[in-house]
């Protein structure tokens, strides 16, 4: 056998986007009955950059791995920051982690809300559930260059007042980097004196230039589209309008074949995406 | 980042260097693949269809072997000659051994404090030398090529099996019903600057003066090789009578398939009854995806031994036609058979166009043959033309 012939070193794999790297975890905080955040270190100490709106596919070994936000300070690189609701197996796994455990992390993977674009102009974040925890990297870095932005409205749609997320965090947005904050319950009890109803009811509050407004949105799809629809009667073009799209994803990196819509490979052209790019296919039942 | 290790080599080559060569001349070529050192793949009978397998003698091959394929039917027949490149396709393309259907991506061992440290699975098997590539899949391995490899994030393990392969592939002479190549511009002959690249171009000739092979160089490893396996010349017969081969393989296409605006068609036809009607006789049971030698779709599973003590995970192949394939939270998002059905279809001959610049379709028609209810693509294209 000759095999140096045929072999060249074409054959050596460098990096291998499908390995995780371990990370562990330093902190966790119980946000609400199903939901908790996680603060997470690399073991190997090499920092993690991010984009806000990019997601990780984080991995509880042995359980298994499912893409998750980031939703921690963009300004930080050295802490990874999750916040995850527990709805299965892994995302229990995940949210239930304590302090010490150690958890598989591939990326930051993904398109994220592109805030930097949306200088000069009004935004508007609208946020229903766990959809507050993807945005939250976006409303850090338009508070820490507030002056390059002008009105900036947050809209945020939760169940119950016990399950609404960051709630030390969402006064000082508003008495620190003027954040016009409008909180919104599914369903009230006798601690709530705000209003009660869907998130899209709390559109018309809302004081922006239409021609030059961006808005982020972040929800289940129909909130997203009822919430785009909603915009679009006041006058923001859809391509201002961005969307963070969900879809099953196992490999996060373009390959798997999971996470189409079409076209789109949500977890490479996305997750978020102009209104314009899918609201036909949104509105096309089972695509 | 991987780096693509695929690049087209075709420079340097000059009509000068084929070679026409005898069954001995054949069995010469494998035997000089195996002494650069490739594992030497080729078709060779199994369970009933050809797939690729090891092969160190030319009767290894599938010698006086055809087959016949039709809409829901694949059965291997005896030729009345010893043709050994004589049947159309089998159920498997090369897709299996740059991109086997199960692998290790990952091994994880447990430290001393109990914590799972991965590391990545090496996988070295190959290089391969693969003999009796058909055109069709040809273009799908270089779809394949674009797909895992030409974007941003590529498939380590693909890389390295896929790094150096040498490939001869070989012109079709007796296609099957179900093949619908030219149709698609991707068959029957081998055509350099079209498809993965390739070394050599093989056509079988069979005839009153004997059994010939022509050998035609398509990169400077192939002239390499060529020279080592000797043979005479190729003159100006071997030239003419490889090109009446493909000329007659032309016109006995089974099928066609118009694909003149079909990507604007399905975008616009995702309320087609034609769905509906489909989905009466679709079994989602995956065989179109599975024989499909350009489908990529992947799932990974976790594999732990019994203690605990270890864990794989494993990247294994998945359907669109599977109900997980788009599970969310509460439920898949295509829930019924039709949709899937929708996806499968405009992802083929659609969106492919828009995410990789071809169809993704080569025109096997093994989706074909091996669906169980006989449902043909190039059929319910063309219903959906006529409701257009
Ligand atoms: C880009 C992106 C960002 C996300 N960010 C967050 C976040 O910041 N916080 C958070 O709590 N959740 C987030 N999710 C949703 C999270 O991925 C799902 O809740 C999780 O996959 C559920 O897995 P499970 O095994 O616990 O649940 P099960 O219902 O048992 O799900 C089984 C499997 O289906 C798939 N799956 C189920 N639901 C989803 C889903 N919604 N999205 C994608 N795959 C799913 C997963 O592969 C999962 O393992 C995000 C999803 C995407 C696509
Ligand atoms: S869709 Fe059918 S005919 Fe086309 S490449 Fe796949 S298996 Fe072959
Ligand atoms: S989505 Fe379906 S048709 Fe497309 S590659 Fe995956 S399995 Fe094949
Ligand atoms: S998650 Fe695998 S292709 Fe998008």
């Amino acid at each position: 056998m000759n095999a140096a012939l045929a072999t060249s070193s074409q054959r050596v794999v460098v990096e291998d986007p499908m390995v995780p790297r371990s990370f562990v975890v330093t902190r966790t905080r119980q946000d609400t009955r199903d939901t908790a955040t996680l603060w997470l270190t690399a073991m190997d100490g090499a920092p993690l950059a991010f984009e806000p709106g990019q997601f990780t596919m984080l991995q509880a070994y042995g359980v298994g791995e499912v893409p998750v936000s980031i939703s921690g300070d963009p300004a930080d690189d050295g802490v990874l920051q999750h916040t995850i609701r527990d709805v299965g197996s892994v995302s229990h796994a995940l949210a239930t982690a304590e302090t010490g455990a150690r958890l598989g992390v591939r990326g930051p993977f993904g398109v994220g809300w592109d805030v930097g674009t949306a200088r000069g102009r009004d935004v508007v974040i609208v946020a229903g559930g766990i959809g507050l925890a993807p945005l939250r990297p976006a409303v850090l870095e338009i508070c820490a260059n507030r002056a390059a932005y002008g009105e900036v409205t947050l809209l945020y749609g939760a169940r119950t007042p016990a399950e609404r997320l960051f709630t030390d965090e969402l006064p000082r947005w508003a008495a620190e980097h003027g954040v016009a904050v409008h909180v919104t319950v599914d369903r009230s009890d006798d601690s709530w004196r705000g209003p009660v109803g869907l998130v899209t009811g709390l559109v018309d509050r809302v004081v922006f230039r239409p021609e030059l407004a961006t808005v982020l949105v972040c929800g289940p799809e129909v909130m997203m589209r009822h919430t785009a629809a909603a915009f679009l009667d006041r006058g923001v073009a859809p391509a201002d309008v961005r969307v963070s799209m969900e879809r099953n994803m196992k490999c996060g990196i373009g390959l798997c074949g999971h996470c189409q819509l079409r076209e789109l490979f949500i977890c490479q052209d996305g997750p978020v995406l102009g209104y314009g790019l899918v609201a036909s296919l949104l509105t096309q039942a089972e695509l | 980042m991987v780096a693509n290790p695929v690049v087209d080599p075709a420079a340097g080559v000059a009509p000068g260097d084929d070679r026409t060569v005898d069954l001995t001349g054949l069995q010469t070529l494998i035997d000089v693949l195996a002494g650069r050192g490739y594992a030497v793949l080729g078709p060779v009978v199994k369970d009933g269809s050809i797939d690729y397998g090891p092969v160190r003698k030319v009767s290894d091959l599938p010698v006086g072997w055809g087959d016949e394929q039709a809409p829901g039917s694949y059965r291997l027949r005896r030729r009345d000659d010893d043709m050994i490149f004589g049947y159309a396709n089998g159920a498997q393309s090369v897709k299996p051994v740059f991109f086997p259907a199960s692998e290790v991506i990952w091994r994880g061992l447990r430290d001393a404090e109990g914590a799972v440290v991965p590391r990545r699975e090496q996988h070295d098997e190959g290089p391969y030398a693969v003999v009796g590539v058909r055109s069709c899949d040809l273009h799908a391995l270089g779809i394949h090529d674009t797909v895992l490899l030409g974007r941003r994030f590529a498939d380590a393990s693909y890389a390295v099996r896929r790094a150096d392969a040498f490939v001869v592939a070989v012109s079709c002479s007796d296609p099957a019903g179900t093949c619908f190549c030219v149709s698609m511009g991707t068959g029957p002959r081998p055509t350099a600057g079209r498809g993965a690249p390739f070394d050599l171009a093989m056509t079988e000739l069979l005839d009153a003066t004997g059994h010939r092979f022509l050998l035609e160089a398509a990169s400077e490893r192939g002239v390499e090789v060529l020279r080592e396996v000797g043979g005479r010349i190729a003159d100006e017969r071997d030239r003419s009578d490889a090109a009446s081969v493909t000329e007659s393989a032309v016109g006995r296409m089974g099928r066609w398939l118009d694909t003149e605006g079909l990507k604007d068609l399905l975008y616009a036809s995702a309320d087609s009854p034609m769905w509906d009607e489909v989905a009466d006789r679709c079994l989602s049971c995956q065989n179109c995806t599975m024989v499909c030698p350009t489908c990529f779709c992947t799932d990974v599973e976790d594999v732990s031994d019994l203690a605990g003590d270890s864990m794989q995970r494993e990247r294994v192949w998945d359907s669109c036609f599977d109900s997980q394939h788009s599970y969310l939270h509460g439920g898949s998002v295509r829930r019924t058979t039709k949709a899937r059905y929708r996806q499968w279809m405009t992802h083929k001959l659609g969106s492919w166009i828009d995410q990789f610049g071809t169809s993704g379709c080569v025109g096997c028609g093994r989706c074909i043959a091996w669906c169980p209810a006989g449902i043909d693509i190039t059929e319910q294209a063309a219903v959906l033309r006529e409701e257009s």
